[in-house]
């Protein structure tokens, strides 16, 4: 049963084999099936159809993602507290944190508005790097618990919507139109937000979901089974034995 | 091309669109759980055609007042004057900043109305079955996801300049009515694109009836 799909249509006869650990998967993006072999450290598969990257293999998928995601924890807290930025006009002073963008906005009538910008440059980067963070500690210990699964799909919801380099830019356009009438200094704050828009990128790219997964225990049985045995009641599962 | 390409959907099996799993369903009409993550199976994400559809024409009918109502008022000593998207770039130009104004044109103006037109010849590809450039479409798909969040920008231009230009009586700017509009485009567009299911665009040119019972 290693490695066999069963379902193999018989004017199929070019099914490749590998030797070694390999997985069958079908590309999320044109549904091809295909073998995927065991990759090196580094190495990436890519479909062989629409060219969509099926499957990576992360040098360190787990203490170089945490590290990152601790150090862009303590950026974000230092970035929603500082002020962004200070403005002086004629002995006037005002200054503005990313929160204090969102309520002036609520205060003008804006409450829509207000939600949008609230959620994206503050709630779904910190939920993201929170889920992030816990998926990651937990998953130092295989087997993870099933919750792991439950945080890492949220994980992934919030990553379109945390928009933190929108936002960086969205400050440095508002801060060159506002230097046209008053006096405009970068504070902490943008520091923060520049280090954050360093950060969240360089997680993903060392995020391997699948790694994660591979660690987590099935929802089904209780723990993944050891060979490409064919479940009799329910869904099958086509990983082969190493 | 003559190649019969064996998809996961003939072979009858399912890949989860949660955690990637490649599962044997239940039953075609119950796919069931995923084994792995216990996420619902769908063959093809459900409905996915006309959410996309729904989303793609509410957020062209959002386009319209985003675009010809003003985002920002600017009130100094007493009289105040509106800006549109459009004023606001035509500001940042005239100001002197012309890269600026051709980032803020092409993200609130530009990339939104192509987001649009390229989920509409998805859709209209898709439903006509066409087994044409399935390559290249698959690109055009992956463009709109990934450029989808860069149409927000001008929310954020207006929400700090809001913030930061509160110096009354001397002078200070409110949000337009604009504003949500265009929050409204950029969301639903977002949404749009995460309902499309791009394997739909291969369907055409392959069988997705099982092969086995």
């Amino acid at each position: 049963m290693t490695g066999s799909v069963p379902t193999v249509p018989s004017g199929i006869d070019n099914w490749p084999e590998f030797a070694g650990n390999t997985e069958t998967l079908a590309c999320p993006d044109c549904d091809l099936l295909q073998v995927v072999p065991e990759l090196p450290p580094g190495g990436k598969a890519s479909c062989a159809r629409c060219g969509r990257t099926l499957a990576t293999q992360a040098a360190d998928p787990i203490e170089r993602p945490l590290a990152l995601s601790i150090a862009a924890l303590l950026v974000l807290i230092l970035a929603n507290t500082a002020p962004l930025m200070g403005l002086s006009v004629v002995g006037q002073q005002a200054s503005t944190t990313i929160a204090g963008g969102a309520w002036q906005m609520w205060l003008q009538g804006q409450e829509l508005t207000a939600i949008v910008v609230a959620f994206c440059a503050v709630f779904a980067p910190a939920a993201y790097l929170l889920c992030t963070l816990a998926v990651l500690l937990a998953a130092r210990r295989p087997p993870a618990a099933r919750w792991v699964g439950e945080l890492l799909r949220w994980a992934e919801a919030m990553q379109p919507w945390s928009m933190v380099e929108v936002m960086m830019l969205g400050i440095l356009v508002a801060l060159i139109k506002i230097a046209e009438l008053a006096t405009v200094e970068p504070d902490i704050g943008m520091y923060a937000v520049g280090v954050l828009m360093l950060l969240i990128p360089a997680i993903q790219s060392s995020f391997d979901p699948e790694a994660i997964w591979k660690r987590v225990t099935w929802a089904d049985d209780g723990s993944p089974p050891a060979d490409g045995a064919v479940q009799a009641d329910g869904p099958l599962n086509l990983w082969s034995a190493p | 091309m003559t190649i019969s390409a064996l998809t996961a959907a003939r072979a009858g099996l399912v890949s989860c669109g949660t955690c990637g799993l490649l599962a044997a369903p239940t039953s075609p009409a119950a796919p069931g759980h995923c084994p792995r993550c216990g996420a619902r199976l769908a063959a093809r994400r459900r409905g996915s055609v006309e959410t996309t559809w729904a989303l793609v024409i509410a957020a062209a009918i959002c386009y319209v007042p985003a675009n010809l109502l003003p985002v920002l008022g600017t009130t100094t000593l007493g009289s105040t004057e509106y800006d549109t998207i459009m004023g606001g770039v035509v500001f940042l130009f005239t100001s002197g900043s012309w890269p600026l104004a051709l980032i803020v044109l092409i993200a609130s103006v530009m990339v939104p109305l192509g987001k649009l037109l390229a989920l509409a010849y998805l859709l209209i590809t898709v439903q006509r079955g066409s087994v044409a450039s399935n390559r290249e479409r698959t690109r055009l798909y992956h463009l709109v996801v990934f450029i989808g969040r860069w149409s927000m920008l001008d929310v954020f231009v207006d929400t700090f300049t809001v913030a930061l230009v509160q110096l009354s009586p001397l002078m200070s700017v409110q949000p337009g009515a604009g504003v949500v509009f265009f929050a409204a485009v950029v969301v639903l567009t977002m949404i749009a694109a995460e309902s499309f299911d791009p394997r739909l665009i291969w369907d055409a040119g392959t069988e997705t009836e099982p092969d086995v019972a």
